[in-house]
């Protein structure tokens, strides 16, 4: 009797340091990053980081201007998010409402498997074949633009988008389904009027997780979308190349000398990248409170 | 369950503890190698000494030598089965830093050291020589479709700075010029910077590619595209431009780069602490000598004149 105890007691210790280190580690990357990055503005204002207009990291005068690099993200993202959101919601209400079960159990595997794809075979995907379709289609001078990028990373973040829209979908209670279409109701308005503005909230909760992947890709970004620290222009500039935060990271990080005002300029792009991420995961997470709320 | 509180407790301090111990290990040599410039003290005399007596040695730098030192390395082993050459990557600027540090016997580059750098390498008491082992050169690349097959160096640098944007310029088709350019952690865009841009900024709208493969990958689509690229990358798909730095067009041929004619070779070397000696001057010899040579040659790489 004491000897299951005392196994017991060992196994549920075990388990319970090995959670604990997963908070630490979290803890100390922040750590990390937040004071590499802190020692930047020894050097450059807060405000010259934040509000700069050019990114020359190894210039003689040299300049960190975050601006491009945001912008760049968040063009290339916001046009993965208008290609991917409507393509995902659909094919989730799709798959949770008006598919044959099996139909829809074909389905999800290939959503899956589209999830496992690494994200340089993607990038390769792209370069070789969507480049060149986008350079001809709009007669660019090249097809390396923000918005190869964004169809890249749209079909990215569809996974996330479709399987978490369609749990949500699929956890609206089936009374509610059922009262709609005894009211004599058809099924299409049934599920945009009952179904979805009841799911809701975990369909926003998709969008933004949906969201946070899309920022934080690295590899197919900085294949095909050229890496020109340049403002874009807005709507038009979705057709020039940019670079984004992530990209600049993994493109310079490689000869940085340690120690260095570009080292630490990098480490500041990655915690503005952190910042922005932890947002996005705590809005999702906020938003689908909510919903618990609304179907209990 | 006061019981299982003090358990947990205990482990989470030692998991703690053991992270912690861990964190100020890795802590020590990082600070140690990011204070280089600023420490006087030195551990680098202990270095050369122990290479004279020791049978292995280290060899760290440029990603553009890694290919021809391993081989050259690879090669050294199979005749000396008791000695052994470890070589590692990450760049020029990372192998010379780490031979100031005294970490390495011999740093690899695809450029000469800065003034900056002998200067903190002299501050930190060591001595760098330099030994050019190879030569490499770098070919303008363009696409086949495109007419245009030689530029003056100055029409080159206005490309690259942005003064030149339309190939009609150049002597091309009215069309705009598509610049591409490797990433700042490239030995090559340090060394076109310099040499071509003559301390021009890159023009900012250039695109960037992470890889020579990328260059050569949208140069061989792109009508309009225009990049640099290690010669040994040459292929059939892209176009090597002749160049004209004042004594007529040449081509990036072999010939042209071992005689000097072609404006665009520069030196692979070696650098040591002081003199090279023991394994580390072993090693050298081997590079410098017949064999070693031929794997330069082999590499795609040219082998000193002889």
């Amino acid at each position: 009797m004491f000897n299951r105890n005392y196994k017991e007691k060992t196994i549920e210790s075990v388990l319970f340091s090995v959670s604990v280190l997963t908070v630490v580690i979290l803890f100390l990357i922040c750590l990390f990053l937040f004071r590499d990055s802190l020692l930047l503005f020894k050097e450059t204002s807060l405000l010259d980081f934040l509000t700069g207009k050019f990114w020359y990291p190894t210039s003689v005068n040299r300049q960190f201007g975050l601006l491009p690099l945001l912008l760049g993200s968040l063009i290339v993202t916001a046009g993965a998010i208008i290609f991917a959101v409507p393509l995902g919601i659909a094919s989730a209400i799709y798959i949770s409402e008006i598919a044959p079960p099996k139909v829809a159990e074909a389905l999800k595997p290939f959503i899956e498997i589209l999830a496992g794809i690494p994200s340089v075979v993607f990038g390769f995907f792209g370069l070789v074949i969507l480049v060149p379709i986008v350079k001809d289609l709009f007669n660019l001078p090249t097809g390396q633009t923000a918005l190869t990028g964004s169809i890249m990373l749209g079909i990215m973040s569809l996974p996330t988008i479709i399987t978490i829209s369609e749990d949500a979908i699929s956890s609206v209670p089936s009374t509610i389904k059922h009262g709609s279409l005894a009211l004599g109701a058809t099924r299409w308005q049934t599920i945009y009027k009952v179904i979805v503005p009841a799911a809701l909230s975990g369909i926003s909760a998709a969008v933004m997780l949906g969201i946070g992947r899309a920022i934080g890709e690295t590899m197919t970004l900085m294949m095909v979308t050229g890496n020109t620290a340049v403002i874009p222009s807005f709507p038009e500039g979705i057709l020039d190349p940019v670079r984004t935060m992530t990209a600049t990271i993994a493109l310079e990080m490689g000869e940085v000398p340690q120690g260095s005002a570009h080292f630490h300029a990098l480490f500041a792009v990655g915690t503005v990248l952190f910042i922005i991420t932890f947002l996005i995961n705590l809005i999702a997470d906020l938003i689908k409170k909510r919903y618990r709320f609304k179907v209990d | 369950m006061v019981k299982k509180f003090k358990i947990y407790t205990a482990l989470t301090l030692l998991v703690l503890g053991l992270v912690f111990l861990g964190i100020g290990c890795a802590e020590k040599n990082s600070e140690g190698s990011s204070q280089v410039k600023e420490t006087t003290s030195n551990a680098a005399p202990a270095t050369e000494t122990s290479a004279v007596e020791s049978r292995s040695i280290t060899l760290k730098g440029s990603d553009t030598v890694l290919p021809l030192a391993q081989a050259e390395a690879e090669e050294f082993m199979a005749e000396n089965s008791d000695k052994s050459v470890t070589v590692t990557g990450g760049g020029s600027g990372v192998g010379i830093a780490a031979l100031i540090d005294g970490e390495v016997d011999i740093a690899a580059a695809s450029r000469e050291m800065k003034d900056a750098e002998m200067k903190s390498a002299k501050a930190n008491g060591v001595n760098p020589v330099e030994t050019t082992i190879a030569y490499d050169g770098i070919s303008v690349v363009v696409n086949p479709k495109n007419p245009v097959s030689e530029l003056s160096f100055d029409q080159l640098r206005g490309i690259y700075n942005g003064n030149i944007s339309n190939w009609k310029d150049v002597g091309g088709e009215d069309k705009k010029i598509v610049v591409i350019t490797r990433d700042s952690s490239s030995g090559t865009y340090e060394y076109f910077k310099e040499d071509v841009l003559k301390g021009d900024e890159y023009r900012p709208d250039a695109l960037t590619q992470p890889a020579t493969g990328g260059i050569v990958g949208e140069v061989s689509q792109n009508a309009n595209a225009i990049g640099y690229i290690g010669v040994a990358y040459l292929d059939d798909t892209v176009k090597a431009l002749s160049l004209d730095a004042g004594k007529g067009a040449q081509a990036p041929s072999s010939e042209n780069i071992l005689s000097g004619a072609y404006p665009l070779s520069r030196g692979l070397y070696f650098y040591t602490n002081g003199e090279p000696s023991g394994l580390t001057k072993e090693f050298i010899d081997f590079v410098l000598s017949e064999t070693g040579q031929s794997l330069v040659t082999e590499v795609g790489y040219f082998p000193l004149k002889k």
